[in-house]
């Protein structure tokens, strides 16, 4: 499905927190994001003028939730200018909107209950699949302040790097023993040493996975040609060809 | 309407090459893309004679009030686009198509041009001179006599406008303006991006793939008001101006300036209907004054 074309306008509804983490909710009646996806989003007020005198330019920032009557959620880790300024939004303040974007997660097949391996703020698309479609969530935090995200998902199993909440180590851990149990295809999202482990996981347990990667990007819909990603068949553009691509496909 | 080296354009707003991609755009946007086509031409990203995969990531820093980038020009070749882009563009475009083309040799321009002038569907060349010369590391667009005799050379092997895109990293941008006319340009456009630098944090180097990268945005609005400026006083050819435009006021600076056309680059990449708002923002600015 398009999105809708050009920018929008859209009052901020709900905010919530999750440690450091933040949920944003905004209303876009006139779309509905597929799970992966993801929409360019600013403040419509004192959007620049921060740290080196940016932000610039909209963030890209993944589909958490797809609600009823097209409210659609946002999670988002203050990291830099952009996203110390949607985190500090209150309620009422406006959005502006480019969206949905990308070729999000396909669809597993009936019966198939993925599982869904998210690191830190990389989570986010999983609660989208979760939501439409089921699966094990797998998610690896920092420690147990950032792991109060994993409210975030029904009965996922937990790691921290240090231990101070489920599994002492990494995401791929609880992979490998999940693995282990049954085989089933994984959808993955989280920083990239994180996504490499999995692809080697993936490969070595001969299962299919598909990995939502980040890019820095400068408009989300194929103009700049800046957030590519290199692949078997050379660089393909985040934006549009992902963010979600086959881990078989990824350089 | 305005009247554009032979052009019939609704608005004077058009986009900067290599800022709006109509055929991922489509994909994107579907047909609301079409009906509310933001710009009055469409100008393709740059063409080259072969395929080039473009610079290794990253290619983007976002700087004070503007964009570095490093792209490189991926393109899949001139063959590619004839064979691929260009029935694409035919089928879907409702604006003349005004093709950006770059070549490292004369030649290599020439045979561009060649293929395509039986093309239709291409209504005017943009020719890309921001590309070094690999006998002085300078753009070959940087100095206004080796500007002119390329154009000596490529002009001949055109009959459709050419349009010549003036780098604005050298010292006298006007001298190459009118180096560009006397050579037999139709016009000109300026600015590209400013030659910039983003470093890696820690002491390790360039931040982006390509090395230096060129800077866009509001950043430039006004080295390109400056730049326009000096060459619309100096040629007599139509001046298409671009730098740092997010608004009408902005785009109606650049035409008092003495630009015809107006060119939307980085401001797209925030808001993708961006030249659609401009150019109502300029009609709404001509109401005013008309009343």
């Amino acid at each position: 499905m398009s999105a809708p074309f050009g920018r929008r306008h859209a009052p901020l509804l709900i905010r919530r927190t999750y440690g450091p983490y933040v949920v944003l909710g905004a209303g876009d009646e006139s779309a509905r994001a597929q799970p992966g996806q993801f929409y360019m989003l600013a403040s419509a007020e004192r959007w620049g003028g921060g740290d080196g005198e940016r932000p610039y330019l909209a963030r890209a920032v993944s589909v958490m939730s797809v609600g009823d009557e097209g409210l659609m959620e946002f999670l988002l880790e203050e990291v830099g200018p952009g996203t110390k300024r949607l985190c500090e939004l209150e309620v009422g303040e406006g959005l502006l909107i480019v969206g949905p974007l990308g070729h999000g997660f396909d669809e597993p097949d009936a019966g198939v209950e993925p599982l869904l391996v998210g690191g830190g703020i990389g989570i986010a698309p999983l609660v989208a699949v979760q939501e439409a479609w089921g699966g094990q969530a797998l998610l690896g935090f920092r420690d147990a302040e950032h792991a109060k995200a994993a409210e975030l998902f029904t009965d996922p199993l937990v790691s921290t790097d240090d231990g101070s909440r489920g599994h002492h180590g990494f995401v791929t851990e609880l992979l490998e023993a999940e693995l282990a149990k049954q085989s089933r295809p994984i959808y993955a999202c989280g920083p990239p040493a994180m996504l490499h482990a999995v692809r080697a996981v993936a490969r070595t347990h001969e299962v299919d996975c598909e990995l939502a990667v980040e890019a820095p990007m400068a408009c989300g819909f194929g103009a700049c040609y800046g957030c590519v990603v290199a692949t078997v068949d050379g660089y393909r553009r985040v934006c549009v060809d992902g963010p979600v691509f086959d881990g078989a496909v990824l350089a | 309407m305005i009247e554009f080296c032979g052009l019939k354009l609704r608005h004077p707003v058009i986009n900067a090459s290599g800022c709006f991609d109509v055929l991922a755009a489509a994909r994107v946007f579907g047909d609301e893309l079409f009906e509310q086509f933001p710009f009055a031409a469409y100008v393709s990203k740059t063409i080259t004679l072969r395929a080039r995969a473009g610079n290794p990531p990253p290619r983007l820093w976002e700087s004070a009030a503007g964009l570095i980038n490093s792209i490189g020009l991926p393109n899949g070749g001139l063959r590619a686009y004839l064979e691929t882009d260009l029935p694409a563009l035919a089928a879907a475009l409702p604006v003349p198509l005004i093709t950006n083309v770059m070549g490292s040799t004369p030649e290599e321009v020439g045979e561009i041009l060649d293929a395509l002038e039986a093309e239709a569907t291409v209504a005017a060349i943009e020719l890309n001179v921001s590309c070094p010369n690999v006998a002085t590391g300078l753009d070959i667009g940087a100095d206004p006599d080796g500007l002119e005799a390329l154009l000596h050379h490529v002009r001949p092997r055109s009959s459709k406008p050419l349009i010549v895109k003036l780098t604005p990293n050298t010292a006298d941008v006007a001298a190459c303006a009118a180096g560009a006319q006397a050579g037999g340009a139709d016009a000109v456009s300026l600015i590209n991006t400013l030659r910039a630098l983003a470093l890696a944090p820690g002491g390790s180097g360039a931040w982006l793939g390509g090395g230096s990268g060129g800077l866009s945005g509001p950043a430039i609005r006004t080295v390109a008001l400056a730049q326009v400026s000096r060459v619309a006083q100096r040629v007599t050819i139509p001046v298409v101006g671009m730098g740092g435009v997010a608004s009408g006021a902005d785009a109606r600076d650049l035409l008092d300036a003495g630009a015809t056309l107006v060119a939307v680059g980085t401001e797209s990449f925030r808001d993708p209907a961006a030249g659609s708002r401009i150019a109502r923002e300029l009609d709404d600015g001509f109401t005013q004054i008309a009343h």
